[in-house]
């Protein structure tokens, strides 16, 4: 689950991390008020979790609460790389000496945490990995160990950073390992952390990640989660607890497991097909499950045709063709549907179709024939 | 021979009386898995179709010498489950549970790479050698004994490759899953190692699929060390970058993780990979002949 910044910073400062005072706007009105209370020169920042905001215009100072109902009108409702601005944060304008960059990942190659340090802040930092992988100190915790202070001195000295700011960065480190811990984030990342005039070390930004299988042991985290999506498709997944990716073509998809749902993906587009989504009924995909994830499927007007591939294992193939049917019953579809059924109870499963399935309804013997059969049926349809 | 399961496994279950545990516990002892104990905390002396239930893994392990234990308990209790299991002094822990929050994972993998016990998984359909022993949910009618040996980060992909090998009349030695979470206790290369070592497996298929590393690094690992030869295959070309495709691990960060890399780095170490699981079945075939 990826956090807005204002919801990171909101932790951070709960986490006693310094961020700049701030205060959350979903009108220009809003804007307004924020900027009153806050005082002076003030940073109008869109809300949208995607990099680059900054250069699309997302980013503007006010130096008058006028100027930041202005800034906050423009912003507001703003498209940012296919994400529509939402809510704008308000907060202080910082005087910065210097940036630098902070982070705490969950590095699933090391199985580890990682913390990485650098005095060239404000960019990308994956440029600044590739070009000067020098600036960039980097130093994994042992997770049963923990983050030391002598870890965070290490980082400091080799990532040069500057002397006068050498204690505030060494607190924010060890303040932002404490709330990768809490969070149980996979990401804490703060880009640019800043030295200010006023020689203090603050956290100019905050992109935070936190594992999803782990939201059971942090209601209030699970409660921060909006919906960042608007496709209603996968808003209806999501709602029914179904495992859905939307994507851009015509051939809707669905099995049984990840694997192979995904290896679908894949045999639609060797057979020149455009895949819609990827769909995942579960394991144990019963008759229940079948009509729930058709029933997403077939939403999305863009479809015109669909391919189910089942693997039958613990689950029967019958009992799933069974599913379709009384599936196809309730819903009513009419667009081609391309059946491929193998495994446990495959040939019962296949007769139960050929004999009682609508005829827009077609059993195809292997995973690439249904692939090339869907796409081919989505293109007659088109 | 076999790898990790067989006639030697003395298994026991932990979440034994629980409704999928019962399930498939009765389903691997039907298949011939030697099924020695089960344990639920406050059961003790009760019994599932006369496997005896323990209260903890350790009491079962005194009585019964159990050397393999498979865990079926709620994500919220299983990594005290894989702890207990391990303390326990167990060989080799299935852990099937799927949802073991990642930072837990960390710790759990870094206290094993202390020792020299096993994991297999989380969020992994288990290891079964055909015709020996099952341990896990996979559904053993796919499966037949063999020369060859699978290991996969996916259940259903492994059933479908053996299955498309099986009617080509090539079995299985064993079959390994070893999980869709970002963090797993065995990697490919701790598998792979395996199967090399082993002089009834002629042939490897390696199931990956998108997000993090440990195809590349099988890649290296079967370039410098490997006899056996290895046929690759990768699910999610059609993946977009930062969505979660099923699996916890199933997700292309940034630029990193991606179908097309994972193949690329793999072929350039000539690991051949077939672009579907019918072809990697063909070469699979053609490997043999």
């Amino acid at each position: 689950m990826d956090l807005f910044e204002y919801q990171g910073k909101q932790l951070f400062a709960r986490h006693g991390l310094a961020v700049p005072s701030g205060e959350i706007a979903d009108t220009p009105e809003q804007a307004k008020a924020a900027a009153e209370a806050i005082g002076g020169t003030v940073v109008v920042k869109a809300q949208v979790q995607v990099g680059g905001r900054g250069k699309a215009g997302g980013i503007k100072l006010a130096g008058t609460p006028d100027e930041a109902y202005a800034e906050a009108q423009n912003i507001l409702g703003m498209d940012i790389k296919g994400h529509t601005v939402k809510r704008v944060w308000i907060e202080a304008a910082s005087d910065i000496k210097k940036e630098y960059y902070a982070s705490v990942t969950f590095d699933r190659s090391a199985k580890k945490p990682l913390v990485m340090l650098s005095a060239m802040g404000g960019m990308d930092i994956e440029a600044v990995a590739e070009e000067h992988p020098e600036a960039l100190a980097r130093l994994h915790v042992d997770p049963l160990i923990g983050f030391q202070q002598h870890d965070a001195r290490w980082l400091i000295y080799h990532a040069g950073i500057d002397v006068p700011a050498q204690k505030g960065v060494l607190d924010a480190l060890m303040k932002a390992y404490e709330a990768f811990i809490d969070l149980e984030a996979t990401l804490i990342e703060i880009n640019p952390l800043i030295w200010t005039a006023d020689d203090r070390v603050v956290a100019l930004d905050a992109k935070v990640s936190i594992d999803n299988n782990s939201l059971y042991r942090h209601p209030d985290l699970a409660e921060l989660q909006e919906s960042v999506t608007d496709d209603p498709q996968e808003r209806m997944a999501h709602e029914r607890g179904v495992t859905y990716v939307k994507l851009d073509g015509d051939v809707g998809i669905m099995g049984n497991g990840a694997g192979i749902v995904m290896s679908s993906l894949d045999v639609v587009a060797l057979a020149g097909g455009t895949p819609a989504n990827f769909l995942d009924a579960g394991g144990g995909s019963n008759a229940e499950a079948v009509a729930t994830a058709l029933e997403v499927l077939l939403s999305d007007p863009k479809v015109k045709s669909l391919m189910i591939n089942i693997f039958g294992g613990i689950t029967r193939c019958d009992e799933v063709a069974e599913g379709l049917l009384t599936a196809l019953d309730t819903l009513g579809a009419t667009l081609p549907i391309v059946v491929r059924l193998d495994g446990t109870a495959a040939e019962e499963g296949r007769a139960i179709i050929a004999d009682r399935a609508p005829a827009n309804v077609v059993v195809e013997p292997t995973m690439l024939s249904a692939a090339k059969r869907a796409v081919e049926l989505a293109k007659e349809a088109a | 021979m076999s790898i990790l399961v067989d006639e030697n496994t003395k298994l026991v279950v932990q979440g034994v009386t629980g409704r999928e545990g019962q399930f498939h516990t009765l389903r691997n002892k039907a298949y011939g898995t030697n099924v020695v104990a089960g344990v639920t905390p406050g059961k003790a002396g009760q019994d599932v179709d006369g496997i005896p239930v323990f209260n903890t893994v350790r009491d079962a392990v005194e009585a019964t010498g159990a050397n393999t234990s498979m865990i079926f308990v709620p994500p919220r209790f299983a990594t005290d489950a894989i702890y207990e299991s391990l303390d326990a002094g167990i060989d080799l822990t299935i852990a099937i549970t799927e949802g073991i929050p990642a930072h837990d994972m960390m710790r759990v993998y870094t206290h094993l790479k202390r020792g020299d016990q096993r994991l297999l998984g989380p969020n992994c359909p288990g290891a079964i050698s055909p015709g020996k022993a099952t341990v896990g949910i996979m559904p053993t009618d796919v499966f037949t004994p063999g020369r060859v040996g699978i290991i996969s980060r996916s259940g259903t992909l492994t059933y479908q490759i053996s299955k498309e090998i099986g009617d080509m009349g090539i079995g299985q030695s064993t079959v390994v899953g070893i999980g869709g979470d970002p963090i797993v206790g065995s990697s490919f290369i701790d598998v792979l190692a395996m199967f090399d070592a082993d002089p009834d497996t002629d042939l490897v298929v390696m199931v990956g699929e998108i997000g993090g590393d440990e195809e590349e690094k099988a890649g290296a690992f079967i370039a410098e060390n490997m006899s056996t030869p290895v046929v690759g295959y990768i699910a999610g070309f059609q993946a977009p970058p930062g969505k979660q495709m099923g699996h916890a691990g199933a997700i292309i960060t940034g630029s990193s993780g991606t179908a097309q890399g994972k193949k690329d780095a793999l072929e350039a170490l000539g690991v051949k990979v077939g672009t579907n699981p019918t072809e990697v079945a063909e070469i699979v075939a053609d490997r043999l002949k």
